[in-house]
């Protein structure tokens, strides 16, 4: 039943990846990131991070993409060639890295399974994340807020209309 | 929640440098015009409070924030290397805005911030630390680049850098999930106990290795990973090239060697020819394209690829199968050691550039030069000694910093790659000698109207004495430094 679930989201976020990228009209584009968004938060769910998952809609579906959509509409990008001359060259490295991935897998199968960490759904998914963040991880997590002081005025510094040059 | 009075005392010197940056930031609206100066001296006084702190930690060597974050002499050298550069940099900036008529105090609050993103890079002992802090430092280096808003070049630079940056950051992370997958776990000690008990020749390791090398290949700026450098380095505002090429590289090796030599230490097979690779292309592009430019900007950036290509030396030779412990401390020492020099004479170099103005312009094009040294022979001959200092010709520290690192190369039986870094090093002699043929045996042409002059003030003064006493001295007698690289060093196993 899982790998039928995990095929599914597989399936329709590498379809509509590949969407993002081959349609031409930018609005169709980024609906169909849309929909990758939330089949990405599908496969978390089936992965008991629903944290994770509702993280992954509020954020990069509803703020990433609305934002997104609104430059698109802003600037009113109906359909950009410029880029699409460069296809041949992009599809051959592609490909390149592609077949060196596959080789480099398929070369040995996992013999061991991916490492795992501690179960944390005991005291619910939420509250654990909550809980590892305030302390063991403490001190990236407020270098994650300076990261996010220095975008929020180094945004007002770079786009600001008239800053009193006096 | 509790916090140790220990972590917190451990990060000091990163508080102190945080403090001073909102400081910044929170005074700059209420501050008039004429007094914005005074900002970036409350940054130089920070800087010289942490450089005390962080001298006292130099020999203690503790854990903090669960491991995260680890203070060692490594840690301590680095630090104690991006305060200098920092502090000089601000010195820069203070003349080289002031004419540019860029009156931004965020400018400062920027700087310190970048400056705290090289701190925790170099002092983390964590992938996802480490990430963060480049983060850091890239984010305000964006905004930086793109500060004289005037000028489309610099908003140019500035996009061009973060398109890329981002596009590297996101190879980065992807390696560190790919082995956090495999490992369990971001610690760099975690790390390197998994892979000791993992084989060597897992792919998936292998993949996380290839896109490790080249998120960090991109932020030191080592061919295939370096076509953003020129034009960043061009556009930018001169004194913040000069920190990019500085105090940007440095924290990116810093980091770089930790994670490498430390956490990935058991897998030097596989990494060791990737580097040996990266490491000859940067000698060789670097140094060969360096030669057709003809703005001085573009040139010191292809000459800092350059630059990047001979401090690989130094991991390559650490990275290499049959060193021994004694060959190993050597190619890091001489990798430190060189950072250290290279950052003295490339900031002098900038810094000439940054007070060479043609007009209300700045003179960048190495035409501008022309003749130089009849009109302003103090300036000449301090671009003299930089130029020959990069080149690395005795009796200058330039000449040092290849010296360990060509001995570290020949003493790990890597001949070869000594005799094409020295070539290559020839090769460099041309283009650095070029600018001084040019200031020193042409006469200024008579058909320019508007001659270049040069910008004088204190404080570059200041700047320009310490990088041309930092490359005399050392050039003359490196032993403190060699000495304080080789203590350093003693906390990597």
């Amino acid at each position: 039943m899982s790998h039928l679930f995990f095929l599914y989201f597989a399936g329709v976020i590498v379809a509509t990846s590949i969407l993002v990228v081959a349609l031409r009209n930018p609005v169709y584009s980024a609906l169909s990131l849309l929909i990758m968004f939330f089949h990405v938060a599908g496969l978390y769910v089936t992965l008991h991070a629903e944290f994770l998952a509702a993280v992954q809609i509020i954020v990069y579906a509803g703020a990433i993409l609305v934002l997104y959509l609104f430059v698109v509409m802003l600037l009113n990008v109906k359909r950009d060639e410029r880029y699409h001359v460069q296809a041949p060259a992009a599809a051959f490295l592609g490909l390149v890295l592609l077949t060196e991935v596959v080789l480099l897998v398929s070369q040995r199968a996992y013999q061991t399974a991916p490492a795992g960490l501690p179960a944390a759904d005991q005291a619910g998914n939420t509250e654990t994340i909550g809980e590892v963040l305030y302390s063991t991880y403490l001190f990236p997590f407020e270098v994650a807020s300076l990261i996010l002081l220095v975008a929020m005025i180094g945004a007002i510094i770079l786009a600001k209309k008239n800053i009193d040059e006096c | 929640m509790t916090l140790p009075a220990a972590d917190i005392l451990a990060i000091l010197p990163e508080l102190i440098v945080m403090g001073a940056a909102c400081l910044i930031l929170v005074l700059d609206p209420i501050t008039p015009v004429s007094r914005k100066e005074w900002l970036a001296w409350i940054g130089l006084g920070a800087l010289a409070v942490c450089a005390g702190v962080t001298a006292s930690q130099m020999g203690v060597r503790v854990m903090a924030f669960s491991d995260l974050v680890i203070i060692d002499p490594y840690a301590s050298f680095w630090k104690l290397l991006l305060y200098l550069v920092s502090g000089l940099t601000i010195l820069l900036s203070l003349a080289y805005l002031k004419e540019e008529a860029m009156h931004l105090a965020e400018y400062y609050g920027f700087l310190l911030l970048s400056l705290v993103g090289m701190m925790v890079m170099v002092s983390a002992a964590d992938l996802l630390t480490i990430y963060l802090g480049t983060e850091l430092m890239s984010l305000s280096l964006y905004v930086l680049a793109g500060i004289k808003r005037a000028e489309g070049r610099s908003l140019e630079a500035s996009a061009k850098y973060f398109v890329l940056g981002a596009f590297s950051s996101g190879i980065l992370l992807y390696g560190i999930s790919l082995l956090f997958g495999i490992t369990g776990s971001t610690r760099l000690s975690a790390i390197t106990a998994a892979v000791h008990t993992r084989s060597l020749d897992d792919p998936t390791l292998l993949l996380a290795l290839i896109l490790l090398v080249v998120g960090f290949g991109f932020k030191i700026a080592a061919v295939p990973f370096h076509m953003w450098t020129p034009d960043v380095y061009e556009g930018s505002p001169t004194s913040v090239t000069a920190f990019m090429a500085v105090a940007a590289k440095a924290a990116s090796f810093g980091a770089f060697m930790r994670v490498f030599l430390e956490g990935l230490g058991g897998l030097k097979a596989n990494w060791h020819g990737l580097f040996l690779i990266v490491c000859v292309a940067t000698l060789i592009l670097g140094n060969v394209v360096a030669i057709v430019q003809t703005n001085i900007k573009r040139m010191l950036a292809y000459s800092s690829i350059a630059h990047a290509g001979y401090a690989l030396i130094g991991v390559v030779v650490a990275g290499h199968a049959t060193a021994s412990s004694e060959i190993r401390s050597l190619g890091l020492s001489s990798v430190m050691l060189y950072l250290a020099i290279y950052s003295f004479m490339t900031l002098g170099a900038f810094a000439v550039v940054a007070l060479l103005r043609k007009g209300g312009l700045e003179g960048e094009e190495i035409e501008d030069y022309t003749g130089l040294a009849k009109r302003q022979p103090v300036a000449a001959f301090l671009m003299l000694v930089f130029m020959v200092s990069l080149a690395g010709i005795p009796p200058t520290a330039g000449f040092i910093g290849k010296f360990y690192l060509f001995m570290g190369a020949v003493r790990a039986g890597l001949t070869w790659l000594a005799v094409v870094a020295l070539l290559f090093a020839a090769v460099s002699a041309y283009y650095y000698l070029r600018v001084v043929m040019v200031m020193y045996m042409r006469e200024p042409e008579a058909s320019v109207t508007v001659l270049p002059r040069l910008l004088v003030s204190p404080p570059l003064a200041i700047v320009l004495a310490c990088a041309l006493a930092g490359v005399g001295f050392f050039g003359l007698y490196p032993d403190p430094l060699v000495a304080l690289a080789q203590h350093a060093i003693l906390a990597l196993k």
